[in-house]
């Protein structure tokens, strides 16, 4: 008997079943667990109210990240509440026996940097953690999606959550891309293509050529950008590139394990003939750098075009409208030459080497423009230990740039990193919702490589003219 | 965390018919530093119900007395965004025990129906009426009646069902909660995780 083809997510998924809910969920087990400092204390209150204990503490991780300072880690945390999450997030953690890389340890970091960074992540996982992007895990073949604070206290009580299998929906991206053109900018292309709610019920796999020659970091910024169409998560099926990335790293297995585990990962690939809900073809020949203009991440498109009117764009026509208002726009309007104030290099979107290394391309040998306030933040210590040791700091320092500690920071401004109210950011984060960088914040999300640009000449300005 | 049980809700509803509202505007990040469940509902919408005095905004539905009830309808993609439960609590600690839209994000589902907020989708069609109306008559009152799966607009009569699993009816039903659910599989979990590979 010929076996069904099947996708690489129902492998992965059917593989952690525990059980099938008649006209209900799936209970549904989890490898990998990430937890911080900010959906994770109301979760250990109520384990704590059912007198639970965590059933599987080796399986979950903690990390401090989303409101802990960028500047001066090494003095106490002077806001109260942001100080108290972080103390919540050590006791429960100590309490319970979980591993906990707190403000200053060495390998602190954005979770989402850090997880894959460690070799904890790996193909053929399930990985949660309370935080939409925890779906940049899915660059390892993993199916790894963000949950609520109620899933956290399920998977610490129970190591499983309660799920119904998502639809599947494959992206194909095939081509080559042009000089300049960054895993940010093919995220940011297919969101303004299917809008930041075209794939909600889906989960995603990239496939194509386009996906297959990017390294880990890009897949990653890819993956983590999935939730902005609507997506649960997006994956890509393990290849040489992950085993290599995955080599060596501290967690991954090691020996005859690390034999073994590369065999089964090699089976992880949607087999052919295997269908999917939906299937989307697109043209890496057609993707330029991309820029946001509006209030949510579809809203965005190529940076040598203008400002579409109301009538082109999905999105209802007094939503687009309000949005356009926000960010002082008009519709027809060039994006090109728009003045920009601030400039954030960072987050789990873009706060990997690879990103600095953009970005110092484009900074080398010029210097920061007057108007520009630069935040530019390490996804993680080892990111900024490799900045100091490439060389990268020496070619920021010089073109006028301090780099600041590893956070979430201005993604979204729960520390002191605020965009002031009425200020444009060029931001490489991930969502440019009104007031997430700041109350009246108003963000153009952006690659590394858009964002030198606007940092040098002070406007939106198209970084293949620097290249 | 328990909820109360959920049967058939009857009740004026507050209209915010607004696409795309994200989980940031329901709450804010810079309110999410709290380490217990509380007083959430007091920023609800934050940013679009207070200026930045702490006045409130003349303009907003919340502040504006002719609208309230336990329903809020939204616009179409209520919910995206981040995956902060506290969106879901804030909604819930105002007072709020549905919300209607013609679409939800995923997770924003989850998380409502996870502590005892039940989503109600409804066709564009039906959701276009349901504003009309009730900026028609701010008084007009909404059933959401979850054993039939029905919302009905009650001057008219005008309903359409809605769908939910049967798992999540049966726990919103009784107010139970997944967890108590996932602590009497313990056995069966641990069998299992001794077969897995990773
Ligand atoms: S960098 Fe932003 S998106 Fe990433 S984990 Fe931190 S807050 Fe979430």
């Amino acid at each position: 008997m010929t076996k069904t083809p099947e996708t690489l997510f129902d492998k992965v998924w059917d593989a952690h079943v525990v059980k099938h809910i008649a006209d209900g969920p799936d209970v549904f087990f989890i490898d990998r667990h990430f937890i911080h400092e900010v959906t994770s204390p109301v979760a250990f209150l109520g384990l704590q109210k059912r007198n639970a204990r965590v059933l599987f503490p080796e399986r979950t991780f903690a990390t401090a990240d989303h409101n802990t300072p960028t500047i001066d880690q090494h003095l106490p945390v002077k806001d109260a509440l942001s100080a108290n999450q972080l103390k919540a997030l050590e006791e429960n953690s100590a309490k319970h026996g979980i591993s906990h890389w707190g403000l200053g340890d060495p390998k602190n970091g954005i979770v989402h940097v850090v997880g894959p960074e460690n070799g904890i992540t790996l193909p053929g996982m399930t990985v949660v953690c309370g935080d939409s992007h925890t779906s940049t895990h899915g660059a390892f073949g993993a199916i790894a999606f963000g949950i609520g604070t109620s899933e956290v206290e399920m998977v610490l009580a129970s190591q499983c959550i309660m799920q119904v299998k998502p639809k599947k929906m494959r992206i194909n991206v095939n081509g080559a891309l042009g000089k300049g053109i960054t895993p940010k900018d093919v995220a940011l292309y297919i969101i303004s293509q299917i809008t930041a709610s075209g794939a909600t019920g889906y989960f995603v796999e990239y496939a194509g050529d386009v996906f297959e020659n990017m390294s880990m970091e890009g897949r990653m910024t890819v993956c983590n950008l999935s939730i902005e169409m609507g997506a649960r998560g997006g994956m890509i099926a393990p290849d040489q590139t992950t085993i290599d990335y995955l080599k060596g790293k501290e967690k991954a297995p090691k020996g005859e394990e690390w034999t073994k585990a590369v065999e089964y990962w090699k089976t992880l690939k949607t087999d052919p003939g295997a269908v999917f809900d939906k299937e989307l073809n697109y043209n890496a020949a057609d993707i330029e750098p991309q820029i946001t203009y509006g209030t949510n991440p579809g809203l965005g498109t190529g940076i040598s075009r203008n400002i579409p009117f109301a009538s082109a764009v999905k999105d209802g026509e007094a939503s687009y409208k309000k949005s356009l208002a926000y960010m002082g726009f008009s519709e027809g309007e060039k994006i090109i030459g728009k003045k920009v104030d601030y400039v954030f290099l960072g987050s789990c979107t873009n706060g990997r080497i690879e990103d600095f290394r953009a970005f110092a391309s484009i900074v080398k040998g010029r210097k920061k423009a007057d108007n520009i306030t630069a935040w530019l933040v390490p996804g993680s210590h080892v990111v900024e230990q490799q900045i100091k040791d490439e060389g990268i700091l020496d070619i920021l320092t010089e073109a006028g740039f301090q780099l600041r500690q590893p956070g979430c920071s201005a993604c979204l401004a729960m520390n002191d990193d605020k965009i002031p109210a009425g200020k444009y950011a060029v931001s490489t984060s991930n969502r440019n919702f009104e007031g997430r960088q700041g109350p009246g914040s108003r963000t153009l999300l952006a690659s590394p490589l858009v964002a030198a640009a606007a940092a040098v000449t002070g406007v939106v300005t198209d970084p293949r003219e620097l290249l | 965390m328990a909820y109360d049980k959920f049967e058939i809700l009857k009740s004026t509803a507050v209209p915010l018919p607004i696409e795309n509202v994200d989980t940031d505007q329901i709450i804010p990040a810079r309110f999410l530093k709290a380490t217990e469940r509380k007083g959430f509902g007091d920023n609800l919408f934050r940013d679009w119900r207070y200026n930045t005095d702490g006045t409130p905004k003349a303009d907003f539905v919340l502040n504006n007395g002719t609208y309230s009830g336990k329903i809020l309808v939204g616009g179409k993609n209520f919910g995206s965004g981040s995956s902060r439960e506290h969106a879901a609590w804030a909604i819930y600690d105002y007072g709020f025990r549905c919300v209607v839209s013609s679409f939800f994000a995923d997770i924003f589902k989850n998380n409502s129906l996870n502590i005892g907020v039940l989503p109600v989708q409804v066709s564009s069609e039906f959701l276009d009426k349901i504003f009309k109306v009730i900026e028609k008559d701010p008084k007009t009152e909404l059933e959401v009646n979850l054993p039939d799966q029905t919302i009905t607009l009650l001057a008219s009569g005008e309903k359409e069902s809605f769908s939910i699993d049967g798992y999540k009816k049966h726990n919103m039903l009784n107010g139970f909660d997944d967890i108590d659910y996932l602590q009497a599989m313990k056995e069966e979990i641990l069998a299992f995780a001794t077969r897995l590979t990773h």
